[in-house]
């Protein structure tokens, strides 16, 4: 019998953290005890984007959206949308408390505002299976390139795309293979580029884990054009399910004649292999990555020659980012003209210049909505913030979106009507990276961030160059004297300086890029730098050695919460009537200020 | 399995894609079942399983079948509706395993009402 319901349940990582392993066999458990088993399949999928939420399920052909599923809403939910088919509301997600719920996934405004490709077979199928990817048109594109394409027609159908790379760089991805295919060398590699070390990133872990076989379609795709026979994919060590995603689609398609010897009974031969990447921040750079492959020290050398001339064993190298790989079996599907429609390029651009499809996106921080999404490239800070992201959590003030990883920029609130793209972030100081989102509100302290990821830069410095390694160095102890209360005022211009040094004197795009936090920082955000070394205040009141904690004599209720809460008893005050905080004992913990109900402890 | 070739892949293709259908939510029309309390109480559920095999039988791809709540009307249950693009929807009453499956094979793939058996046509909100 045909299946009258599918039920695709989130198996994505975020979401079996959640227990949804557990809410599948509980579902699984009663669709069998309700004999319904041949009418409803259940799926596991990989991760929707929206684990924040988690676990989910998703009805088909309903297209209704169940959330924070747990066991024991099984029978209900069984019995209510399974037998009766009325969809259980108790479930569905409920944007506020007053509003009503939402009953589609594409209503909901999460994911209404989205376009996926690289991202398209996303909770749409079980990732260990080929044949749901061949069913969603997979492998088609391969299909098309061997029997109806030069090579040379798919690289001018790439470059005409306007694709250009997802790995952070941005550089024209048509361009790069055919670089690579006139290269002249006995051999040629194609590596995938799936280390993504930027702290808080799972851009590139979530297309593997929920849809391993668009990266590898692209692949062969890529080593058709460009004349490769053996690939590699480096994926980092932290990525445990990614790797065995990876590992069973290679088996599967190598079983179904999609990679190896003479693919899909054409002449055309490639194989790929999988590399376990060290798991450094730097090998992620692709000279330095190169080098890991080849058993050397994961650190870059300097690019006078571009891995596409001469990378991997001095062989001519393409390499590119999972993102990237993903979108090349839609541009040739679809054509690079359909592609080319997304996005903001303009006709007097050249074909390399503006930023073209879409852009996958890990948006973290204080929004509401937490999550992978995948926009259309122009779409505005705003619209990615308060339509997608549901606005600032906890009604908050927003203060700034960091974009471009590490080295990337904040962004503040003058900005939000930026359209997002390659070229506009990196003309107001930031940068697309590879895709990094983290939202800020009034208690981020900008100076504490540039510090934050200043420290991060200098622990993955691979200290091969001098500028990168004292230069962060420096800017690190300085940093942390600003936030301590001992800032100098020359300390402003010191970090200038350092920062031009490093750009012009590092030999990689880590040190060469690595003061963008703070040169960003100091952009749009110098008053907190002044405030800190001047006034020795904090204004978001986040670095410890310059906040202290008061109570308001008109607002406080004389409840005695905090005295109860506080850990080392220095609130004192008769019961109604005001308390005080003994400053000299105050261990500045800020338990006091988040237990008052009544805003009467002042930070400042 | 056999490695494939391009047609073979184009083949397989096609095969898979008739039986996902229903997770693309695409289909030429929906059968909604009326399934309340009553509705199971009165053998709807044998009414689905019979519509579930004839359209196995049949090989029939395109047909969708959903449930719904309780329609009001618990005397003439077990009750159906179909649901065709740009026509109007149309109720039909007293099912049986015969009765569900003359309605798919001269409603839903013919295009004839099954007459007899309709209780109400028109654009009235159901499910
Ligand atoms: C410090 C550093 C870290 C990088 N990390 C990554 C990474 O994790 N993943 C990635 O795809 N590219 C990373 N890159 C960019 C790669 O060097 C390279 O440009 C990219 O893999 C090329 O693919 P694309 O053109 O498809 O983006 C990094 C670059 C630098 C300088
Ligand atoms: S710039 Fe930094 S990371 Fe790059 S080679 Fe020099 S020291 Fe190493
Ligand atoms: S919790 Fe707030 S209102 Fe209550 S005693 Fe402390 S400061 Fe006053
Ligand atoms: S900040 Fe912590 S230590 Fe200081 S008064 Fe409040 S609760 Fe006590
Ligand atoms: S893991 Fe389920 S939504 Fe991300
Ligand atoms: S439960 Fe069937 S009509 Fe009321």
């Amino acid at each position: 019998m045909p299946y009258r319901l599918h039920m695709l349940l989130c198996a994505g990582t975020g979401c079996v953290s959640n227990r949804s392993l557990e809410v599948k066999e509980a579902l699984e458990k009663e669709i069998q005890q309700r004999g319904l088993e041949s009418e409803i399949q259940v799926i596991a999928t990989g991760c929707n984007g929206f684990c924040g939420v988690g676990p989910i399920v998703l009805v088909q052909p309903d297209g209704i959206f169940y959330q924070q599923v747990k066991v024991r809403d099984i029978p209900a939910l069984v019995e209510e949308h399974l037998v009766k088919g009325r969809p259980y509301k108790k479930l569905m997600f409920t944007p506020s408390k007053e509003a009503e719920p939402i009953p589609k996934m594409n209503d909901i405004p999460f994911f209404g505002k989205q376009m996926l490709i690289a991202l398209r077979n996303r909770g749409l199928i079980d990732p260990e299976n080929i044949e749901e990817y061949i069913a969603r048109d997979g492998y088609k594109a391969l299909a098309k390139v061997l029997s109806s394409m030069t090579p040379e027609q798919v690289i001018e159908e790439v470059k005409v795309s306007g694709l250009r790379g997802r790995g952070g760089g941005g550089f024209p991805t048509g361009l790069k293979w055919e670089v690579c295919r006139n290269a002249i060398g006995d051999e040629k590699y194609l590596i995938c580029n799936c280390d993504e070390g930027d702290p808080g990133a799972f851009m590139d872990r979530s297309i593997v884990e929920s849809d391993p076989h668009s990266v590898i379609e692209g692949m062969a795709i890529g080593a058709y054009a460009v004349g490769i026979l053996q690939a590699y994919i480096y994926v980092r060590m932290e990525y445990p399910l990614a790797l065995k995603r990876f590992i069973l689609a290679l088996d599967q398609a190598r079983e179904y004649g999609l990679i190896g010897e003479n693919i899909l009974g054409t002449s055309f031969s490639f194989d790929i292999e999988v590399h376990r990447g060290a798991g450094a921040f730097v090998c992620g750079e692709e000279t330095a990555l190169i080098a890991s492959i080849e058993g050397k020290p994961g650190e870059p050398r300097a690019k006078y020659v571009y891995p596409a001339q001469q990378g991997l064993r001095d062989m001519p190298t393409l390499i590119n980012n999972v993102e990237t790989w993903a979108n090349i079996p839609v541009i040739i599907q679809r054509g690079a003209k359909w592609f080319s429609s997304i996005g903001t390029r303009d006709v007097s651009e050249s074909e390399q210049g503006g930023s073209t499809g879409t852009k996958v996106f890990s948006l973290v921080g204080k929004v509401n909505n937490t999550g992978l999404v995948e926009v259309p490239m122009g779409i505005k800070l705003r619209e990615i913030i308060y339509d997608i992201g549901g606005g600032i959590a906890g009604g908050k003030r927003f203060k700034a979106v960091q974009t471009g990883g590490p080295s990337g920029g904040c962004l503040p609130e003058e900005l939000l009507d930026l359209p997002v793209d390659f070229d506009r972030l990196l003309s107001v100081g930031s940068m697309m990276g590879s895709g990094g989102m983290i939202v800020m509100d009034e208690e981020d302290c900008m100076v504490d961030v540039a510090r934050y990821f200043i420290d991060f830069l200098n622990g993955e410095s691979c200290g091969k160059c001098t500028p990168c390694r004292e230069g962060l160095r420096q800017m690190r102890e300085i940093l942390n004297r600003i936030c301590d209360g001992k800032g100098e005022d020359a300390d402003i211009q010191k970090l200038e300086d350092l920062s031009e040094l490093m750009v012009e004197g590092s030999l990689c795009a880590l040190g060469g890029t690595a003061p963008n936090p703070v040169l960003n920082t100091l952009r749009y955000f110098k008053d907190e730098y002044v405030a800190h070394i001047k006034d020795r205040r904090c204004p978001a009141g986040t670095c410890q050695a310059l906040i202290t904690y008061r109570i308001d004599a008109e607002k406080c209720t004389g409840c005695a919460l905090c005295a109860k809460h506080c850990p080392v008893n220095c609130i004192s005050g008769e019961p109604k009537k005001l308390h005080t905080i003994e400053i000299s004992a105050c261990i500045k913990c800020g338990t006091c200020y988040d237990a008052c109900r009544f805003d009467a402890v002042i930070r400042k | 399995m056999k490695k494939l070739t391009i047609t073979d892949l184009e083949k397989l293709r096609q095969k898979i894609q008739e039986d996902h259908t229903v997770r693309e939510g695409k289909a030429l029309a929906t059968i909604n079942l009326h399934m309340g309390t009553c509705g199971i109480a009165a053998g709807m559920r044998k009414v689905m399983t019979a519509l579930l095999q004839e359209i196995e039988a049949k090989d029939i791809k395109n047909v969708r079948v959903s449930t719904s709540g309780c329609a009001g009307l618990c005397s003439r249950e077990p009750m159906a509706t179909v649901l065709i693009a740009g026509q109007p929807p149309v109720k039909y009453a007293d099912l049986t395993d015969e009765k569900i499956r003359r309605i798919l094979n001269e409603h839903v793939l013919g295009g004839n009402l099954v007459k007899e058996y309709v209780l109400a046509v028109g654009s009235e909100r159901v499910g």
